[in-house]
C-alpha cells in the first residue's frame, strides 16, 4: 500500500532529518521509498518541506499533488502545505504553530546529525507571517490532529528531541515501519553520541514514545 | 591500481548525486573538473571524499568554462575524465563541449537540470534539453542520456564513459535536480561482475617517443582555413555519428501493443509520472501507452514512429516549455497526428496531472 | 653542399618542423623571433618528447604546427585551462600554453589569474603586441596609451578605456612561492631564451606557475617600418612595459 507524506516546518525543526529516517527505514524495511527535500532558494530561512513516499511496488513522480498525511509545524508551514490537503489527507499540526522568530537555537537538536545541513540553519528572519490566532488550519481533511510536541518538548523533554516526537508520531500513525527499525536508524546516526552519553539515548526513546502516545494509527 | 570502489553488488539508499559519484568510481574515472552550482554540487562532495581513498583526482576549477576545457585536457591527455553541472553552468559548458564535438574528446558530463531561464530555480527542470543536445556552435554530434531515477544514474553514467570512449563524441547524462537530491534505493555493482567491460582510454598527446623524430607529431585541430577543408571534416564526423546513433539509441515503450487511444510521450523523471499514470488511464477505460526515448541524441526517432503509429493521438509531457516537444515534431514529422501537450515549464508533473490533462482533452 | 649554401641555410631550432618553415607569421613579427627562443629552450632542455604546446585563439593559433611537439588548438582565452586540464591529468607532460595579450589578458584573464593563484604546474607564455593581430588591428588590454588601433582611431584615452594591463606585475603580485613570473622583449633574444627556459624548468621542477610575456612587434598592423617597429619595441614599449624578472623561487626580493 502507498502512503505519502508532506512533512514541514521551519529551517531548524529538523523535518529533513525525520524524513528521511522513516524513509531509509521502510527502504530497510524491504519497502520502496523516495525521500525529496525541497531545495529552494528560500530554504535560507524559509519553510522547509520533505516529501516521503512508501510503497510495495516501485514509485513514480518523485512530489505528489495530494498526501495522506501532511505534518505542519508552524505558522508558515500550515500555509505551504495546504495545497496538498484533500478529503482523504490526515492533517496533523503541532498546537503552539510557532513562527519562524520562536525557533530558538537550540531547537536544532538531533538535527545534529549529518544531512543537509541547510535544513539545520535557525532563521533569523523577522517574522512577517500571521499570528497564530490568524492561521486558518485547512478545512477539508478528512481529519485534522493537534499535537503539542513543542511544548512537550520544552517542557518535559527537551528542545532538542521535539523532531523525534513528530518522528514518534508519524511512526504511530503510518505504522509503516516498526519502533525497532526506527530504533536502529537513530542508532545509526547517534550511537558514537550515545557511547559518549547514554543519557542521550535514553531522551531520544522517550520523545520517540511520547510521539507515538499522541495518535492512534491512521493509515 | 587500488582496491575497486564497489565490489559485487549491493542495495542502498542514497541520493541521486551521490549515485553518480559512485558510478564514476566504478567505471574508473580517473579525474573529476568541476565548479560548484546547485543541484550538481554534491556529485563533487561525495567524489572528493571518495575519490583520494581510490587514487583518483579532482580540480576545482575558476567557472564552467574552465571546468569544461579542463576536463577536455584531461580526456586529451588519455584520462577518464568527467564534469558535472546544470543551468547557467551549463550554458558556459557549451563552449568547451563544441570544441570536443570538433575533436571528437570523449568527455562525460552529468547535467541535473535546474530551472530556467538564467539563474531561475535550484530545484528541477527539463529546460536543458535543447541545450544539452544542440548546444553551441555545433551540429550536435553528442550523445545525450535522460535518466529517470537513480538505477538510471547509476547504468548510464557508468554506461556513458564507455559510449563517449568506444564512439569518441561528448556523452551527456542527463538528469534533474529531483533525482539529484531525492533518496531512493537502487543496486550498486561492480560493472566488472555484469560483464561491462570498461572502454580502453588512450592519451591524444603525450605518446610514447619523440614526435617527428620515431613517431608522428599529434597535431589536435579544431581550427581550418577553407569551407571545403571545413565541410569535409563536418560530413565525417557526420557520417561516424549516423554510422554509430543505431548502436547508441535506447528507448522503453509501455502498453504499446495494439491500437491506443493516446500515446504519452515523456522523458527522464516524468516518464515515471506517464508510467504512474497508465493504470489510472485504464481503469477510467482509456488505453493509453507510453514511450520513452532514454537517448534523446541520438533520438530513436524510427522507434518512436511505430509506437506513435499505433495511437490515435499524442500527448507530449515535460518539464520545460516545449524543448522535447520540438524533438518529437521532428522524429514524428510527416505523420499525420494530432499532439497534444502538457508543458510544466521548470516544474513537476505527477500521474494525476497527466491523467487530468487526458480527460479533460476527451 | 657548398661552404655558401651551409652558410644561407637558416638555423632551426630541432625541435622545428621543417615541413611548416617558412613560418606563417608576417614579415617583422615578433612571433617567430619568440617561438625561435622557445625551441631553443626546448631543444637545450631535451624535452622535445615531453612538451604539450596548447595554442591560443589569434595569431598564436599559426603556431599550431610550428614544432615538432604534441599540439593542441584550443579556443580564445581557453589554453590555459586546456593545458592545466592535460598537466593535472598527466603531471609527467610539460604543457606549454601559447596565447597573445587578448587571450591571456581580456578573455582568459580568469584562467590566468586563477591558473597563478592555484600555482597551476604549467608554462604559460604571452606575446605582448599591445593588438589583437588576427582581427586586425584593434585594441588590445595593452595597447598603449595615445596608441591608435581599429576600435580606437583617435589613440587609446585611458579615462575611456584605462591603461594598459600590466600582466607580469599582477601575476607577481598573486602568485605565490614556487611561481616564476618575468617579461622579455624580441629585443633581447639572449634574455628572452633565458627567461623562457626558467620557465619550464620552474615546472619541471614542480614548484609551480610559470608565466612569461613576451614584448613583440606587429608592424602589419602598427602600421610601421622597420625602424619605427623596432623603436616601438624598445622604446615606448619597454618604457611602459618593464622587462626583467618579477618572481623567481628561492629569491627572497624579486625585482
Amino acid at each position: 500500500m502507498a502512503i505519502r507524506i508532506v512533512l514541514a516546518g521551519e529551517g531548524g525543526q529538523g523535518v529533513q532529518i525525520i524524513a528521511n529516517m522513516l524513509a531509509e527505514s521502510a527502504y530497510a524495511e524491504g519497502k520502496e521509498a523516495v525521500y525529496i527535500p525541497n531545495f529552494g532558494v528560500e530554504q535560507r530561512g524559509g519553510v522547509s518541506i520533505a516529501y516521503v513516499q512508501i510503497d510495495d511496488k516501485s514509485i513514480g513522480s518523485p512530489k505528489f499533488p495530494k498526501a495522506d498525511i501532511v505534518v505542519a509545524l508552524s505558522n508558515r508551514a500550515v500555509d505551504r502545505t495546504r495545497q496538498y490537503v484533500d478529503e482523504r489527507t490526515t492533517f496533523i499540526y503541532d498546537t503552539s504553530l510557532i513562527s519562524a522568530a520562536e525557533i530558538a537555537e537550540e531547537a536544532m537538536g538531533i538535527q545534529a546529525i549529518e544531512a543537509d545541513p541547510r535544513s539545520q540553519r535557525t532563521t533569523e528572519l523577522t517574522d512577517s507571517t500571521k499570528k497564530k490566532d490568524q492561521v486558518k488550519l485547512p478545512e477539508n481533511a478528512a481529519n485534522t490532529i493537534g499535537i503539542p510536541a513543542n511544548d512537550i518538548a520544552k517542557n518535559e523533554l527537551h528542545p532538542r528531541v521535539f523532531n523525534i516526537i513528530i518522528l514518534g508520531t508519524l511512526l504511530k500513525a503510518t505504522a509503516v515501519v516498526p519502533l525497532e527499525r526506527i530504533k536502529e536508524a537513530i542508532e545509526d546516526k547517534l550511537g558514537a553520541k550515545f557511547e559518549k552519553n547514554p543519557a542521550l539515548r535514553e531522551l531520544n526513546y522517550k520523545a520517540l514514545d511520547k510521539g507515538m502516545s499522541l495518535v492512534e494509527r491512521l493509515v | 591500481m587500488s582496491e575497486k570502489p564497489v565490489k559485487g553488488s549491493r542495495r542502498v539508499f542514497m541520493t541521486g548525486n551521490e549515485v553518480c559519484a559512485w558510478a564514476a568510481l566504478a567505471a574508473e574515472a580517473d579525474i573529476m573538473y568541476g565548479y560548484p552550482i546547485t543541484p550538481q554540487t554534491d556529485i563533487m562532495q561525495y567524489w572528493t571524499r571518495l575519490a583520494p581513498k581510490y587514487g583518483r583526482k579532482f580540480l576545482q576549477t575558476e567557472d564552467e568554462i574552465s571546468a569544461g576545457f579542463t576536463t577536455v585536457g584531461g580526456v586529451i591527455a588519455g584520462k577518464r575524465a568527467f564534469s558535472a553541472t546544470t543551468g547557467p553552468g551549463n550554458t558556459l559548458f557549451q563552449e568547451p563541449m563544441s570544441m570536443a564535438e570538433m575533436m571528437r574528446i570523449p568527455t562525460v558530463v552529468i547535467i541535473p537540470q535546474r530551472g530556467g531561464p538564467s539563474t531561475a530555480t535550484v530545484i528541477y527542470s527539463q529546460q536543458e534539453v535543447t541545450m544539452t543536445t544542440f548546444g553551441g556552435n555545433g551540429e550536435g554530434f553528442r550523445i545525450v542520456y535522460s535518466t529517470a531515477g537513480h538505477q538510471d544514474l547509476y547504468d548510464y553514467t557508468i554506461k556513458a564513459f564507455n559510449t563517449a570512449w568506444k564512439y569518441r563524441f561528448p556523452t551527456f547524462v542527463l538528469g534533474d535536480g529531483y533525482q539529484a537530491k531525492m533518496r531512493e534505493p537502487l543496486t550498486i555493482y561492480d560493472p566488472a561482475e555484469r560483464g561491462i567491460e570498461m572502454v580502453k582510454t588512450e592519451p591524444l598527446v603525450g605518446l610514447p617517443g619523440t614526435p617527428g623524430v620515431d613517431r608522428p607529431v599529434q597535431y589536435l585541430r579544431n581550427t581550418y582555413n577553407t569551407e571545403e577543408e571545413l565541410y569535409d571534416v563536418v560530413m565525417s564526423i557526420a557520417k561516424d555519428y549516423e554510422k554509430a546513433a543505431p548502436e547508441i539509441m535506447e528507448w522503453q515503450d509501455f502498453d504499446t501493443d495494439g491500437e491506443m487511444d493516446v500515446l504519452i510521450l515523456a522523458h527522464g523523471v516524468v516518464s515515471r509520472a506517464a508510467q504512474g499514470a497508465l493504470p489510472l488511464l485504464k481503469d477510467a477505460g482509456i488505453h493509453a501507452g507510453h514511450f520513452r526515448p532514454i537517448t534523446l541524441r541520438p533520438m530513436p526517432e524510427e522507434q518512436m514512429r511505430q509506437a506513435a503509429a499505433k495511437a490515435k493521438r499524442i500527448l507530449v509531457v515535460e518539464s520545460a516549455y516545449g524543448q522535447f516537444l520540438k524533438l518529437v515534431k521532428e522524429a514524428l514529422y510527416g505523420m499525420d497526428k494530432p499532439i497534444d501537450t502538457l508543458l510544466r515549464p521548470g516544474a513537476g508533473v505527477t500521474a494525476e496531472e497527466i491523467v487530468h490533462r487526458i480527460q479533460e482533452g476527451r | 653542399m657548398t661552404r655558401e649554401k651551409v652558410a644561407l641555410a637558416p638555423h632551426m631550432p630541432k625541435c622545428w618542423n621543417p615541413d611548416t618553415k617558412p613560418h606563417k607569421f608576417c614579415p617583422g613579427c615578433g612571433h617567430g623571433l619568440a617561438l625561435k627562443m622557445l625551441g631553443e629552450a626546448i631543444d637545450e632542455l631535451g624535452i622535445q618528447d615531453k612538451v604539450v604546446f596548447g595554442c591560443d585563439i589569434g595569431c598564436s593559433l599559426l603556431a599550431w604546427d610550428f614544432f615538432n611537439v604534441d599540439s593542441v588548438q584550443t579556443h580564445h582565452g581557453r589554453t590555459t585551462p586546456v593545458i592545466t586540464g592535460i598537466k593535472r591529468a598527466r603531471p609527467e607532460i610539460i604543457g606549454i600554453a601559447y596565447m597573445g595579450d587578448g587571450g591571456g589578458y581580456a578573455i582568459g584573464a580568469q584562467h590566468l589569474v586563477n591558473s597563478a593563484t592555484r600555482n597551476e604546474k604549467v608554462t604559460a607564455i604571452l606575446i605582448n603586441n599591445t593588438n589583437y593581430g588576427m582581427t586586425g588591428g584593434q585594441m588590445a588590454p595593452t595597447t598603449l596609451p595615445g596608441q591608435k588601433t581599429e576600435t580606437t582611431p583617435y589613440g587609446r584615452d585611458p579615462k575611456e578605456t584605462g591603461y594598459p594591463t600590466l600582466g607580469p606585475e599582477m601575476v607577481a603580485a598573486i602568485a605565490r612561492e614556487g611561481a616564476y613570473v618575468a617579461r622579455g622583449s624580441i629585443s633581447n633574444l639572449r634574455q628572452l631564451k633565458k627567461y623562457l627556459k626558467k620557465a619550464i624548468q620552474n615546472q619541471m621542477d614542480g614548484n609551480g606557475f610559470s608565466f612569461v610575456e613576451v614584448l613583440s612587434s606587429c608592424p602589419t598592423n602598427w602600421r610601421t617600418n622597420a625602424e619605427a617597429t623596432w623603436s616601438f619595441v624598445e622604446k615606448d614599449m619597454a618604457e611602459y612595459f618593464h622587462v626583467g624578472e618579477f618572481k623567481v623561487p628561492g629569491l627572497k626580493e624579486e625585482k
